[in-house]
């Protein structure tokens, strides 16, 4: 069974690889590489994959999902402008894949139980915009 | 591995209709959606793509070349469009939203190596959604 956790946060970022051109990243990143950033609000869900504990009946405690996204993504994150105030995105190409993948990394530890694994963080940097990462082994 | 999912919208009408059915039997079938005259449905389409992060964007997929493909493809041929009418496919084919997201998939692939000349990205899923209530995949 997966069961979801869905917060927000709003931010701004620009994409801009540090071994580019400038010329060179407006052509890879388009308008996304304006050199003074812009903003999205952001929606990020965290699934988790497991069984329905037999006395809880529940995968996992959303309370406590819910605190560690509070902790480890909203609050670092929200209202920031993600290079200059967000590692790794001082070095790190903040665009939504990297953003994903972070974000991961961030929650995973957080998220250990006999009964539940991290199974998948879906980021939406627009409504029709978005990714959805497995892990490394996926 | 990455999957990065793209939201596209158009709006197009269609008549369901099987040639090989009588009048009673296409009735009978498809109900309200064998209306002699056709009807329409504001299309949701989402297209996945996934492979690894390039290193050097960040990205998995060129967005703006992904636009580019769907837009030439699918939405420049079907919105505002009579899919039976309008797309030569559907002449004889049914435009059920099953045949509509293999008729999607199948322009997409045509083009794809052109739009994306690399082992990476590869076509993950193709998700229609007609109404909020009837959605097709392809994945």
């Amino acid at each position: 069974m997966l069961i979801t956790r869905r917060v927000e946060f709003s931010a701004s970022h620009v994409c801009h690889s540090p071994g580019l051109s400038d010329q060179e990243n407006r052509a890879l990143y388009g308008e996304s590489a304006n050199p003074h950033g812009h903003g999205h609000n952001y929606a990020v869900e965290v699934s988790l994959e497991g069984r329905p504990d037999a006395v809880t009946g529940m995968v996992f405690d959303l309370k406590r999902l819910k605190e560690v996204l509070n902790r480890e993504v909203v609050g670092p994150m929200d209202h920031r402008f993600l290079n200059y105030e967000v590692p790794p995105f001082d070095r790190v190409v903040p665009t939504a894949e990297n953003l994903a993948i972070e974000i991961w990394k961030r929650v995973a530890p957080h998220l250990n139980s006999p009964a539940a694994r991290l199974h998948s963080v879906r980021v939406y940097e627009t409504e029709d915009l978005y990714v959805e990462y497995y892990g490394e082994e996926r | 591995m990455i999957r990065l999912t793209r939201r596209y919208r158009f709006s197009a009408s269609h008549r369901l209709h099987a040639r090989g059915l009588s009048e009673a039997e296409n009735r009978e079938l498809y109900g309200k959606c064998n209306n002699p005259y056709g009807h329409g449905h504001d299309y949701l389409l989402e297209v996945g793509v996934r492979g690894p992060v390039e290193e050097r964007s960040g990205r998995v997929a060129d967005v703006a070349a992904l636009d580019r493909l769907v837009g030439g493809e699918v939405i420049r041929a079907f919105d505002h469009r009579d899919l039976n009418q309008d797309v030569p496919e559907f002449a004889s084919l049914p435009p059920t939203t099953e045949n509509l997201a293999l008729e999607v998939e199948r322009r997409l692939r045509r083009n794809w190596s052109a739009a994306f000349p690399g082992e990476w990205p590869r076509l993950d899923r193709i998700r229609i959604r007609e109404t909020k209530r009837n959605i097709f995949e392809i994945s």
